[in-house]
């Protein structure tokens, strides 16, 4: 009753030994006042590195497109792998591709895929013609291309595309503007210049050409129509690459004297054992066309020939039909480019975008078939060393067909190395002369990166503190940008389109293409010929140096 | 009030309320003095069955704005009542709902493999739920009546407020 009593009154009188004991813990505020202060001293004033590192605020430019732009009328060669991606990337899939990816959302709510399909701007784009060798794939590409509204099955369907059973008379239509090359490699220089020459539009699928001397003809055709050519590599739609570019000319990095740049692939598919599709046959492969365009097949035989490369050809004959062949012909010289044509042209035109270096005055190249020994011709591993003197720079691609381990696009520089892949970050150099003061200061370390660079995020005059460093590297928080995520093939496309409506020039326009395509076919040449390929600028032709 | 507690027992009770509320003051004014600071990647990050809520949170700007506000303000009025001894009760309960919804976002289960790593091992029991059941020890044993603002304020708020606020 007592304690009852006490607990219901309010009567107690406050005195100085209440005051003592209730004011007791106050103090303790000073001690984190102190501590904060001395954090927030630490962590925002000694962060500012702008003195040393200037870079602007702004973030990636991408050509915008313009309302009211006219509708372009599509054509696309070739649905293959690729194909079928840049259909997608174009907003036409087939129904049961639709179909897949909602289950595939409602078994994995994290599955984004059809989402991110849906929010795809619209291109103001229709397909009226496709072309494919391969029936399967002929009949694939026209549902896709009637499925202008994104439905699955049984979902509302557009105008159905007409088939062409050859390229020529696609390109021939006049109900077509433009056309998609998703050919095999040896094809889209022939297929680009006959498009050119009847006034189409084209968006060429990586590599250029094949053979050397089409890639002049392709050059000098382009420039010639005036048609609005487009490269397929959707790199030069990446951000950080922009970014990348900035900091390169503002000259943070120091001076640039090598570059490493990298493939590495472990799957069967990543080393272009692709699926025989169901339903192949002599009777539904168009192999005639698949051989090639005659005045191709001289050009690489003659090339081959003339230099003893017989061992790289075949073995078997090009007439002879070969569904392993006709799915995996990266794996083979008669059709393909190898890594130097398929892989090494993206790392390159990323390089080419951010430092403008042009085509190298030297390749050297070695490497071989140490793996994926199934009777291919092109090697899976190879090693390509480039050089500007002019710029006193070599540029190192080195791949693997056999190996995931990951390693970036490295630039490495006197004051700093930058690594970029979607994310870009760089590292200051331990002997350093820009940055020796805020290195000595504490401001920079040297043993991780001291600026990192997120599309999206504009915060670029701070050392990037080790929370933003640790997302960053994950690349999780800054998926979306403004709240919508990209496809690069989707803005490479998009970018294609917008010139075509406004009479600009691509990013990766023919110049940069050719730039590409002799590059490329320096590093290939390199290793079939085993020895130094080197490039007259004066004459503009490759010229071999002595067989080692 | 009259104090029931042990000298030890009442100084290592104050002593868990001291080091409870520095810890949530410095959390919270450390993210509010960092403009860029968002609970954002924390909660993109989040995993365990409540995952899809939290993730869906982060992808919400507006709402992000009011998360990160009511975060940081609650973690420094939290910390501010441990520390001081003001409204204690309330401030333990607070402590223990921010808690709660940590270890919901970031549960700590087998094969869990968060951004941050975490510096030790756990299983089940972090050290989130730790504080959270210190805090609950704080509940129940309250030691600002004696120690801190409560002290006043035990004498001239209503009774009704020594259950949940004082």
């Amino acid at each position: 009753m007592e304690k009852e009593k006490e607990k219901n009154t309010n009567s107690h009188k406050i005195g100085r030994r209440d005051v003592i004991k209730g004011l007791a813990t106050v103090p303790l505020l000073g001690a984190v006042a102190y501590g904060l202060f001395k954090t927030r001293k630490r962590t925002m004033l000694n962060r500012d590195i702008s003195d040393v590192f200037h870079i602007s605020s702004s973030d990636a430019v991408f050509l915008q497109p313009k309302p009211d732009g006219k509708q372009i009328r599509l054509g696309l060669i070739g649905f293959g792998i690729r194909g079928r991606q840049l259909m997608r990337a174009l907003g036409f899939v087939e129904p049961s591709e639709i179909d897949d990816l909602i289950e595939r959302k409602k078994v994995n709510p994290d599955d984004t895929r059809y989402d991110l399909f849906l929010e795809q701007d619209d291109l103001n784009i229709v397909i009226n013609g496709v072309c494919d060798i391969f029936d399967v794939y002929g009949e694939a590409a026209l549902r896709a291309g009637a499925n202008s509204f994104r439905e699955g099955s049984n979902g509302k369907m557009g105008p159905v595309p007409k088939r062409y059973r050859t390229y020529q008379e696609l390109i021939a239509a006049d109900d077509i503007d433009a056309i998609v090359i998703a050919a095999p490699d040896h094809w889209h220089g022939t297929i680009a210049m006959d498009a050119a020459r009847k006034g189409k539009h084209v968006y060429c699928e990586k590599p250029l050409t094949w053979t050397v001397p089409e890639t002049y003809m392709l050059h000098q055709i382009v420039k010639e129509t005036g048609v609005v050519f487009q490269l397929g590599h959707q790199g030069r739609q990446t951000a950080c690459y922009q970014k990348a570019a900035e900091i390169i000319s503002n000259d943070l990095l120091g001076h640039v004297n090598l570059i490493e740049v990298c493939t590495n692939r472990n799957t069967p598919n990543g080393a272009w054992v692709y699926d025989i599709i169901e339903g192949s046959s002599p009777q539904t492969i168009d192999w005639k066309q698949f051989e090639g365009n005659p005045d191709r097949i001289k050009e690489y035989t003659d090339y081959m020939k003339s230099n003893g490369l017989e061992r790289y050809m075949g073995p078997e004959e090009r007439d002879e039909f070969s569904l392993e062949r006709f799915f995996r012909w990266r794996c083979w010289w008669d059709y393909s480019t190898g890594l130097s044509g398929d892989l090494l042209t993206h790392e390159y035109d990323a390089v080419n975008q951010i430092m403008k270096l042009g085509i190298p005055a030297s390749a050297a190249s070695s490497g071989g078939v140490y793996f994926f020994k199934d009777g291919r011709t092109v090697p899976d591993v190879l090693q390509t060393t480039f050089e500007w003197p002019d710029r006193d720079v070599s540029m190192l691609y080195s791949a693997t067909l056999a190996s995931s381990r990951d390693r970036g696009k490295v630039f490495m520089g006197h004051d700093a190395s930058m690594e970029v892949s979607n994310i870009l970050s760089i590292t200051a150099d331990r002997n350093s002369e820009r940055y020796a003061e805020k290195i000595s200061q504490g401001v920079i370390t040297t043993d991780q990166p001291f600026f990192t660079y997120v599309p999206g995020q504009s915060k670029v005059d701070a050392v990037t503190s080790a929370t933003e460093l640790y997302f960053a590297q994950r690349g999780l928080l800054y998926t979306y940008v403004n709240g919508k995520r990209y496809d690069t093939t989707h803005l490479h496309l998009r970018e294609w389109l917008e010139c075509i409506r406004q009479g600009q020039t691509p990013s990766c326009n023919i110049d940069m293409a050719f730039e590409e395509a002799i590059t490329a076919h320096m590093g290939t040449r390199a290793y079939l010929e085993g020895r130094t390929m080197y490039w007259d600028k004066d004459k503009k032709e490759i010229v071999r140096g002595e067989k080692a | 009030m009259e104090n029931n507690y042990s000298k030890s027992q009442l100084t290592f009770l104050v002593i868990l309320r001291l080091f409870i509320g520095w810890h949530f003051l410095y959390e919270g004014m450390v993210k509010i003095l960092n403009p860029d600071w968002s609970a954002k990647a924390y909660l993109m990050d989040s995993q365990g069955m409540f995952s899809q809520m939290f993730i869906n949170m982060s992808s919400n700007a507006g709402l992000m704005k009011y998360v990160d506000f009511l975060n940081e303000w609650a973690l420094v009025l939290i910390g501010l009542g441990l520390l001081i001894g003001c409204f204690s009760r309330l401030s333990s309960l607070g402590g223990i709902l921010l808690l709660f919804l940590y270890t919901l976002s970031h549960p700590a289960f087998i094969g869990a493999d968060y951004m941050i790593p975490m510096e030790g091992s756990y299983f089940l029991i972090d050290k989130n739920l730790v504080e959270l059941a210190a805090l609950a020890v704080l509940f129940v044993f309250p030691t600002a009546r004696i120690i801190g603002i409560d002290n006043f304020l035990y004498k001239v708020l209503p009774v009704s407020f020594r259950k949940f606020i004082i």
